[in-house]
């Protein structure tokens, strides 16, 4: 077995990857020349991304990459080894020779694996040490993504490996106008947003999390809604069942769906308050749909209670959300559950007492 | 959008400050901003306390208990399931798409 001390000076990228095209002779060896242009196959493992599948297995290799014809004066731009951080990048600079240095996150973000400190400042240095960045440019300077910046410390990464750091902007897409401009970015280029598409877009993440345990949850709701009511058990099953799976696909759709998406538009600016508005709505539609439907058989109790629980787990799940969220902090996240845990657990066994209690109630 | 109001942890030494304003060019929030020779916190209920300013300070002029505001991270914290606050179940250490 070679040491691991050995394993990093010989560590290169794989020219196996399927985004490299060539290879690029240099002062320290060979490196991987890449597309910029991103493919089917790249796409598609975007939507899986995006679907919640197969989220932990999508990296690259960590290592120093050339894309274009990149020289001794060339900009290097450091990136993580997530496959999606990566694509973005390299797909907004066609045409452009500049060399990346992608830092081993684990396959996590940029933003993400700065907080954890893997996109950190000890794995910087080390990598520039290991790719022998020294040896291939001239200059002495690191275009590092604003998102790092709460992993990597810029006075210590000069200290230590005597590259300078940079800030670029917190979007890829914008690092063309900012390279272009001398390395200056414009206010607007340093704020984090957080618009409809951007939110849109986590929906399949927040939703394939929910479907992982909730399909299992809605069958046994769906048998157990039945038992205990006077009358043909199977009949009551379909009813009663049928009732309490729409509650919890309308408490699902409110928390994980309409919170996210009219998430400024919600009331409130605890998420839990969002999403208890959204998940009250949709309850109440649901609620009226089936007194309206089936008024003789419709249980007020029954209705009554999943009108309780299905607000208090639309709150649980929108209070997840945070997590995706980029203007939440940790002491607010901390004082809001404080607040709204015991809310929608308290919320959640009333509804639940009120949901069994309403068959021997006639 | 703003979250909670009056919660944030971010503190700023104006006496260590010497206004380099490298917190200005990390801070994804607009939470500071140049005051004369020095730095401000102008939007303290923007900061999300990712900690980016006060890691990048050589002057060690910020404070902030930085961490990720997600309440899956807290949670699993609460029941035990992880020592460090990141999201997700115990087997990966992140899964939520926070992380």
């Amino acid at each position: 077995m070679p040491s691991e001390d050995s394993i990093r000076e010989t560590q290169s990228p794989s020219f196996d990857q399927c985004f490299v095209i060539d290879s690029l002779e240099t002062l320290a060896g060979s490196v991987p020349v890449i597309d910029s242009r991103i493919t089917r196959i790249d796409n598609l493992g975007k939507i899986k991304i995006r679907l919640g599948l197969n989220r932990m297995g999508y990296m690259i290799d960590p290592g120093l990459y050339a894309l274009g014809r990149p020289d001794s004066h060339s900009p290097v731009l450091l990136s993580a080894n997530y496959k999606l951080s990566f694509d973005n990048l390299r797909s907004v600079l066609p045409g452009r020779s500049v060399w990346l240095l992608v830092l081993d996150t684990k396959g996590i973000n940029v933003w993400c694996a700065a907080g954890k400190g893997t996109f950190g400042t000890t794995e910087l240095v080390a990598r520039v040490a290991s790719s022998r960045l020294a040896d291939i440019v001239d200059h002495r300077t690191l275009i590092v993504p604003q998102l790092g910046a709460p992993g990597v410390a810029a006075h210590q990464v000069q200290r230590q490996s005597g590259f300078r750091v940079i800030y670029g902007p917190v979007e890829a897409k914008d690092l063309p106008a900012f390279i272009d401009s001398g390395n200056r970015a414009t206010p607007e280029m340093r704020r984090k947003t957080f618009t409809l598409k951007e939110r849109a877009v986590l929906i399949g993440v927040e939703l394939s999390i929910v479907v992982k345990y909730g399909i299992m949850v809605g069958l046994v709701m769906f048998f157990l809604a039945g038992l205990g009511w006077a009358g043909n058990l199977w009949s009551n099953v379909v009813f009663h069942g049928t009732l309490a799976v729409s509650a919890f696909v309308a408490a699902i759709m409110a928390g994980a769906v309409l919170t996210p998406l009219l998430l400024p538009w919600l009331p409130g600016r605890a998420f839990s308050v969002k999403g208890l508005t959204a998940g009250l709505c949709l309850a109440a539609l649901h609620g009226a749909i089936w007194l309206s439907a089936a008024a003789a058989r419709t249980n007020h109790l029954e209705i009554g209670g999943w009108m309780l629980l299905g607000p208090a787990f639309a709150s649980f799940l929108a209070m997840n959300f945070t997590g995706a969220s980029t203007f939440t902090s940790l002491s607010g996240v901390k004082k809001e559950m404080h607040f709204a845990l015991p809310l929608e657990i308290g919320g959640a066994l009333i509804g639940l007492t009120m949901i069994i209690v309403a068959r021997f109630v006639t | 959008m703003i979250y909670l109001r009056n919660v944030v942890s971010l503190e700023l030494d104006r006496d260590k400050c010497t206004g380099c304003g490298v917190c200005l060019k990390v801070c994804p929030q607009g939470v500071l901003a140049r005051c004369g020779d020095f730095v401000q916190i102008v939007n303290q209920d923007a900061c999300i306390e990712c900690g980016a300013c006060a890691m990048n300070c050589e002057f060690d002029a910020i404070r902030v208990r930085s961490g990720v505001g997600c309440a899956a991270a807290v949670l699993n914290v609460m029941l035990g399931r992880t020592s460090t606050p990141c999201c997700g179940s115990s087997d990966d250490s992140c899964t939520t798409s926070c992380c």
